[in-house]
């Protein structure tokens, strides 16, 4: 262990706000980027969900209009 | 002998190997990530002459160099794509260009946070560092050229053509702290020599790398399959796997 304390340890020597600075941004960038990955699956599958359902309807409309 | 590869080359296989390959990634990435780090910030001894501001070092390096890493897979990618017209290929390269833009934003964002307090500027016009800023706008001109194209077909060519020319920069920004005196230091891991860091101070190092590479790998490999769900959505097999997830989202 390089710190004594745990104060020691946040404190980095002096560098506190450019180390926390550094490792902060850093798994800020990474969890944007997760996040932004994830959502874009979510959002094709959703576009394909919609896509099969406005089939279903069109399909279920047009067997309606056979009995008519 | 090269057969096997073959069905490969069809969306539906890839897919489906990427997503078997991807958990093993995320394996190797996640623990790696949590011992290189601990070890990084508390446990490795402080520089002699930087203290503690060193350990930026632990996410600074692994991002530059897997900056260069994801750019270099993309422009083999790219080639492969453009001379055997590998459509999947050219999608490695749309998928990998924002992986490899988040890291060269965070080797720069560390390196001036570094730089402040070690040279007392958040940034100079030096040689690394200016060709790794160009890297990241050959990163982001990469992703804006892919974006423009409604034709995918299209847009991946483009935008494969352009990975091509932008690795005119790779041998550039590597060999910049050696053609030009810069304010920024050589290399200190990546030469012939023995490695000029201390023991302690290297394996947490070498760990990082470890996990920023194979998170590298997860993450080109989500983003991949992304890439053929959008591409070939209109395909049966595409509407039976989310007919498939509906029917298990509806379970559960």
């Amino acid at each position: 262990m390089a710190f004594t304390s745990l104060s020691d340890f946040i404190a980095m020597g002096g560098y506190s706000f450019y180390v926390w600075l550094s490792y902060g941004v850093s798994l800020l960038s990474i969890i944007l980027l997760i996040t932004n990955s994830v959502f874009k699956r979510k959002k094709i599958f959703h576009q394909v969900e919609q896509r099969i359902q406005r089939e279903q309807r069109i399909k279920a409309a047009e067997n309606r209009e056979d009995i008519l | 002998m090269w057969k096997w590869l073959h069905p490969y080359a069809k969306a539906e296989k890839s897919y489906a190997l990427s997503g078997k390959l991807m958990p093993w990634f995320l394996v190797i990435a996640v623990p790696t990530f949590f011992v290189g780090i601990i070890w990084g910030l508390a446990f490795a001894p402080a520089d002699y002459q930087q203290g503690d501001s060193f350990r930026i070092i632990y996410i600074h390096v692994p991002a530059a160099m897997m900056a260069m890493g994801a750019y270099s897979t993309m422009a083999i990618a790219a080639f492969i794509g453009l001379v055997w017209q590998i459509r999947l290929a050219e999608m490695t390269v749309a998928a990998t260009a924002p992986i490899g833009a988040v890291y060269t934003f965070i080797a720069l964002f560390t390196g001036a946070a570094w730089g402040k307090p070690m040279w007392g500027a958040w940034w100079v016009w030096d040689a690394r560092l200016t060709s790794e800023l160009i890297l990241l706008f050959v990163y982001l001109g990469i992703i804006a050229l892919y974006n423009a194209f409604s034709d995918k077909i299209l847009a991946g060519r483009a935008a494969s053509i352009l990975t091509l020319v932008g690795v005119i920069n790779l041998p550039i920004i590597h060999f910049s702290v050696v053609w030009w005196n810069t304010l920024h230091q050589g290399a200190t891991i990546t030469k012939f020599d023995q490695p000029s860091m201390a023991t302690e101070m290297l394996i947490p190092l070498l760990i990082m790398i470890v996990s920023f590479a194979s998170f590298l790998g997860f993450m080109i490999l989500y983003r991949f399959r992304n890439e053929i769900l959008q591409r070939e959505s209109h395909r049966p097999w595409v509407i039976a796997l989310v007919k498939q997830s509906l029917k298990n989202n509806k379970r559960g």
